[in-house]
C-alpha cells in the first residue's frame, strides 16, 4: 500500500501525516493556511492563549529516539489546542524490557489515545503502526530515521512563505548533510510540490544521495556557485557521528568549504533569509555572526513550528 | 436548488439602515464593533461609515470554537481572528449576517472571552429566522423572517451586486 493510500481518506483528506511525498499541494497549503490563523492564538493581548479544538482527545508523544525540542513544540502545539498530552521516551520503557512496538502501540491505543506522535530510528516506523491502528487514531510522523520529517517541512515551508512569498517566485538553496538528512527530503518534496521553479542542494559528492537528481532539484559541488543568487538558503545539520566517519576530513575542513560564514552569504541575494532545522553546530555547518544574524530566520522557524504543528494534529482530528 | 427570496425581505442596505437607526443612540466611547466572518464583517464595515464615529473594529473567525468540529472536521477555511483594542472592560456589539440556531454566537462569546472580561456584549443581525437552539437572542434586528428548516439564507457580497441575499433549499 502506498504512503498516500495510508495517509488519505476515500475522499482525499489526511488521515495520518507519515510523509511529504506525494502529497497533493491542495493539502499542503490547507496545513499553511491553517496554521496563519493559530498565530494568533498566542497574541499578547489574549488572555486565553489557547483554543478549545481538541478539548477531551488524548494525544501521546511516542520518542523512541531523543529529541526535546521536537517533543516540545508538539506537546505545547497539543496544549494550545486544549488536549491533554502523554510524553513516554520508549528507550526508558518497555522496549527496553523486550515488547515490539505494535505490542507498545497496542497498549497505549487501550488507554484510549486518539493520535500518536511518533519519533523512530527506523524508516517507515510510523507507516507500520498507521496500517495496525484502528480506524479513529491518527498518526503523526515525527521523524523516522533517514526517511522523513513531514512537520519539519511543513515549518520551514510555512517560514518561506511567510517571508518570501509565493514559492513560485523563488530559487532557493539546501545545504550540508542531504545523504542522512530526513529534513532535506521533506524539504524537496513539499518545495517541488508547491511549485518552486528551483530547488538547488549544495553537498560535497559524499554527502549526497546517489539519484537525488531524480528528485527534480539542480545539484552543486560548490557552495559559491551554490548559493549565488538565491532567496533563502536552508542549512542543514551536520551529525556529529559523521564527522568521525571516513565521509569527512574534520569539522574545520567542513566549515572552510561548507559552513555559512558572512563572506559566503553576500553570494545569496541581499534580502535572501537563512534557515536551519536546529540544533545548530555552530562554527561547523553556520557561523555565529549568521546564525544570530540580521537575515537568520532561525528562531522564527522554531515559533511557526508550533503554528504548524497545531494546525496538523487540528485537521487530522477533524477527519 | 436556489429559491425566490420572500417579497417581504428589504436589501441589505435597506436593513443596515434600519440597524444605524437603533444602535446610534447607544455607541459610546467604550464600544467597539465585533463582526463574525464573513458576513458580519460586511455589516461591521458598512454599519462604522454610516455611523461616522471612529469606533474600534475587531474581526473573529470561530472556526476553532465550533461545537461540530468533532462531527465535521475543522472548517476548510479559517481566517485570523483579530481584535485591535482591549476587550476587557469593552461594550462590545457583536455584528452578525443571520441568526439561526444561535451556535455561531455561542463560539463567538466563548472566543471573546478567551481575550478578556467585556463589560457587555450586544448582537446586531440584519436576519433573525427563528430556529434557536439555544438560549440566545438578538439585541437589534434587521427582520424577521419565519423559513423552514430546509430553507437557508446567507448574506453575499461581490463586485457587480454588492450586497445581497440568496436563498436556497438544503435537505
Amino acid at each position: 500500500m502506498s504512503a498516500n493510500n495510508l495517509q488519505l481518506t476515500d475522499d482525499g483528506r489526511l488521515r495520518h501525516l507519515l510523509t511529504l511525498d506525494g502529497l497533493p499541494a491542495r493539502i499542503l497549503n490547507q496545513i499553511l493556511d491553517t496554521a496563519a490563523s493559530f498565530i494568533t492564538v498566542t497574541d499578547a493581548d489574549r488572555d486565553v492563549k489557547k483554543v478549545p479544538l481538541l478539548r477531551g482527545k488524548a494525544i501521546f508523544n511516542i520518542f523512541f529516539e531523543n529529541s526535546t525540542r521536537t517533543r516540545t513544540t508538539f506537546e505545547i502545539a497539543a496544549k494550545r489546542l486544549s488536549a491533554d498530552v502523554v510524553n513516554l521516551n520508549i528507550n526508558a520503557s518497555s522496549q527496553s524490557k523486550g515488547e515490539t512496538l505494535l505490542d507498545t502501540i497496542a497498549n497505549l491505543s487501550a488507554m484510549q489515545a486518539d493520535m500518536f506522535i511518533v519519533r523512530h530510528a527506523a524508516a517507515g516506523a510510523g507507516h507500520l503502526i498507521a496500517r495496525h491502528v484502528e480506524p479513529h487514531i491518527h498518526i503523526v510522523n515525527a521523524g523516522d530515521g533517514r526517511c522523513s520529517h513531514p512537520t519539519q517541512g511543513l515549518l520551514d515551508m510555512f517560514t518561506l512563505r511567510h517571508y518570501k512569498g509565493p514559492f513560485h517566485n523563488l530559487r532557493v538553496a539546501i545545504v550540508g548533510d542531504v545523504l542522512h538528512s530526513r529534513v532535506a527530503r521533506s524539504q524537496i518534496h513539499a518545495l517541488t510540490t508547491l511549485g518552486c521553479p528551483e530547488v538547488r542542494v549544495v553537498a560535497p559528492k559524499t554527502l549526497l544521495p546517489r539519484d537525488v537528481e531524480n528528485l527534480g532539484v539542480h545539484v552543486f559541488h560548490k557552495m559559491e556557485e551554490g548559493i549565488k543568487d538565491v532567496d533563502a538558503v536552508l542549512m542543514l545539520r551536520l551529525q556529529n557521528e559523521r564527522m568521525r566517519g571516513s565521509r569527512l576530513p574534520s569539522a574545520g575542513e567542513y566549515y572552510k568549504h561548507w559552513g555559512l560564514t558572512p563572506e559566503k552569504l553576500k553570494l545569496a541575494r541581499p534580502d535572501a533569509i537563512v534557515m536551519h532545522p536546529g540544533p545548530m553546530n555552530r562554527g561547523v555547518e553556520i557561523d555565529s555572526a549568521v546564525a544570530d544574524g540580521m537575515q537568520s530566520v532561525i528562531l522564527s522557524q522554531v515559533t511557526f513550528g508550533i503554528a504548524v504543528r497545531m494546525a496538523v494534529m487540528s485537521i487530522l482530528a477533524g477527519n | 436548488m436556489p429559491m425566490q427570496l420572500p417579497p417581504q425581505l428589504p436589501s441589505p442596505e435597506q436593513l443596515i439602515d434600519a440597524l444605524v437607526a437603533q444602535i446610534k443612540p447607544q455607541i459610546h466611547s467604550d464600544c467597539a464593533l465585533v463582526g463574525i466572518h464573513t458576513g458580519g464583517v460586511w455589516i461591521m464595515d458598512a454599519l462604522a461609515e454610516r455611523l461616522g464615529a471612529d469606533i474600534p473594529r475587531g474581526v473573529l473567525d470561530i472556526a476553532f470554537y465550533r461545537d461540530d468540529f468533532s462531527r465535521i472536521g475543522l472548517h476548510p477555511e479559517s481566517k485570523p481572528s483579530h481584535l485591535p483594542f482591549d476587550v476587557e472592560d469593552r461594550r462590545i456589539l457583536l455584528l452578525d449576517d443571520v441568526l439561526y440556531t444561535g451556535r455561531t454566537i455561542r463560539a463567538a462569546m466563548n472566543l471573546l472571552f478567551d481575550y478578556g472580561r467585556p463589560a457587555a456584549i450586544r448582537l446586531a443581525v440584519l436576519v433573525d429566522r427563528g430556529g434557536r437552539e439555544l438560549p440566545i437572542q438578538a439585541d437589534y434586528v434587521g427582520v424577521k423572517l419565519d423559513l423552514a428548516a430546509d430553507e437557508h439564507i446567507s448574506l453575499e457580497n461581490n463586485e457587480s451586486e454588492g450586497l445581497h441575499f440568496v436563498m436556497k433549499r438544503k435537505p
